[in-house]
């Protein structure tokens, strides 16, 4: 992989030029917002598609519902709000009327985890994979950069079945390749290697990127790969990479009770244990702050991937 | 159809209720009972539907969504008795296997059901989503929804009450099965509703009264919101319904909300209720 970056955009403008795209590539795409149009950045779809895209206003429960009583009709509804409020606040409309139901509705969800940044806690959510990927009939995905996002998201309108797809709020490097094909459920090697793997989603993934020539000066040869799609998981890739490794450090930007890490850890103990390291939120709320600061002051940052790996490295001897 | 049909199918489908209540011993025949005529007038008079061909997607024909699920019995008896599934499969309710679940689901394939719903206040949001797909299609058909009174203390049910007639969704039939009764007692008791009719109105439906009970009075109201469709709101009928309707002991209490006759108070409801079409 060319880790050369591209630019610096934020993924959810990739969401918003993936919903344009997969808006005019199918007439049966539409698109709900509750009341975060700019933010989200459906706002280009909305207007290229007026008829297609409903403002439902500050109402998630009844947007996710709405979405789903479309979809019987063959629509393919895409509901936009914050990750907080695509997930926790509507839980209940997702499992009895999406999941249960197997309805083709794609949950989009931004502002996740704490590059959030200053609206704090309230906003933060970090339980939000766990509680989707709990769910019968979900696909989780949670993409890395803005190119992926945008290719995700046309993936996921293309997918039949309930996707709940995850991203953020500030600008981070880009530099996977534009118009890639998203396949949703295969791993994405980024860089081969032999003493470690690193498994990253979201925007941990860069950060995971920007450990490897650091972990290369200190002899470690790391495999990283990047679990875009938490659910289906590419048990195959993880297997197949740990066989070889031995030893494993997971990263996101999520809790680690039901986060990645969680999902990969239940993978190696049915099948090949081995020492794991978890560079993940471990049980308390966020804060405040800067989005860089913010992945400073939760371990979340490239010296913590780091350490982690010197840790497992060293458990496995 | 004639009053008088429709009538005869309502008691046979009574009579169900209770035979699939008290067959598993569980499920919820009071207000089952109670809406039994709405939903019989639907299908079998007022809705344009196509049974022997189930379509998930409702294109083409007008759709009926279940809100408050728990009154599923009045809904799997209504849909075998008109043809979507074996009448046979009734004897099949809530046992191990089936694809007549507790609560009306997808996930078993049974025909005729579109969503799952048991989880109260959702219904109103799903129907609001299909007519709004209805609109984007061009399709002429209404789609109808029945919901609980105690439902309406959910907090969703508002989201779409306000987003219904802002966006001018008005091939929508919103039905509240107004007994008056919920699982913990009278509604006044729980949590009064107040005045439902004015808060609708408030909100931007077009309000109808009806007694539920009344065949007659069932099919008129419904033809007349049918007739009154595509005119810029959406409308929203008061169904004054009785729990336990057709069966003397099961009226006038909430006690029958939730919980099954055993033997003996099964045979006298049923000697109530002429068998008109043949039990399953």
């Amino acid at each position: 992989m060319d880790f050369t970056i591209q630019n610096n955009k934020d993924t959810r403008s990739g969401f918003g030029e993936g919903l344009l795209e997969a808006g005019r590539r199918n007439p049966k795409v539409v698109a709900f917002c509750a009341d975060l149009t700019g933010s989200l950045k459906m706002g280009d779809f909305a207007k290229e598609f007026p008829e297609r895209f409903f403002q439902t206003g500050i109402a998630e429960a009844n947007m996710i519902n709405m979405a789903a009583g479309m979809a019987l009709s063959g629509f393919v509804p895409f509901t936009g709000t914050f990750a907080a409020f695509s997930t926790g606040r509507v839980y209940d409309q997702i499992r009895q009327s999406v999941a249960y139901s197997n309805k083709n509705v794609k949950i989009a969800a931004s502002h996740a985890g704490v590059t959030l940044g200053e609206d704090g806690a309230t906003h933060q959510i970090l339980e939000d994979i766990g509680m989707m990927k709990m769910l019968p009939n979900m696909t989780v995905i949670v993409p890395c950069d803005f190119n992926q996002t945008k290719n995700a998201t046309i993936a996921a309108a293309e997918y039949e079945g309930p996707v709940y797809l995850r991203f953020g709020r500030p600008k981070v490097p880009n530099f996977t390749p534009v118009d890639e094909k998203f396949i949703i459920g295969k791993a994405q090697m980024l860089q081969e290697g032999t003493d470690v793997t690193i498994f990253a989603c979201g925007h941990l993934v860069w950060k995971a990127v920007q450990a490897l020539p650091i972990l290369k000066e200190m002899g470690i040869n790391a495999e990283l790969i990047n679990i875009h799609t938490i659910k289906p998981l590419d048990v195959e890739a993880v297997l197949k990479s740990v066989a070889k490794t031995r030893c494993v450090v997971t990263a996101e930007e999520h809790q680690r009770n039901g986060g990645l890490g969680d999902s990969i850890a239940q993978v190696l103990a049915l099948n090949l244990p081995c020492p794991m390291e978890m560079v993940a939120v471990n049980d308390v709320f966020g804060q405040s702050g800067t989005p860089d600061e913010l992945l400073k002051a939760y371990h979340l940052d490239t010296p913590d991937i780091v350490e982690a790996v010197k840790k497992v490295v060293g458990r496995k001897q | 159809m004639t009053i008088n049909e429709l009538e005869r199918i309502a008691s046979q489908v009574r009579r169900d209720i209770i035979r699939m209540v008290h067959g598993c011993q569980s499920g919820h025949p009071g207000g089952s009972l109670g809406a039994t005529d709405i939903v019989t007038a639907l299908y079998f008079d007022q809705m344009q539907i196509d049974p022997a061909n189930f379509r998930m997607d409702g294109n083409g024909e007008d759709m009926f969504f279940l809100s408050n699920g728990h009154i599923s019995p009045m809904f799997y008896s209504i849909l075998a008795r008109r043809g979507y599934f074996p009448v046979s499969e009734l004897a099949t309710f809530r046992r191990l296997g089936t694809r007549l679940q507790g609560h009306p689901t997808t996930a078993e394939g049974l025909p005729g059901v579109r969503i799952a719903s048991g989880s109260l206040g959702q219904g109103l949001s799903v129907a609001v989503g299909a007519a709004q797909a209805k609109r984007l299609n061009g399709d002429k058909h209404l789609v109808f929804v029945l919901m609980g009174d105690g439902e309406q203390e959910e907090g969703q049910i508002w989201e779409a009450a306000m987003y219904a007639p802002a966006k001018g969704v008005d091939n929508l039939v919103a039905i509240i099965d107004y007994n008056k009764k919920q699982i913990d007692g009278p509604t006044d008791e729980v949590l009064n509703l107040g005045d439902l009719r004015a808060k609708y109105e408030a909100f931007g439906w077009n309000v109808l009264e009806m007694s539920g009970n009344n065949m007659q009075a069932v099919v008129n109201t419904l033809k007349f919101a049918r007739e009154n469709a595509f005119q810029g709101a959406p409308q929203l009928i008061l169904a004054h319904t009785e729990m336990g309707y057709g069966v003397d002991f099961m009226m006038g209490t909430h006690k029958w909300h939730g919980s099954a006759p055993n033997d003996e108070q099964a045979a006298n409801a049923l000697s109530q209720l002429e068998e008109t079409l043949g039990d399953y």
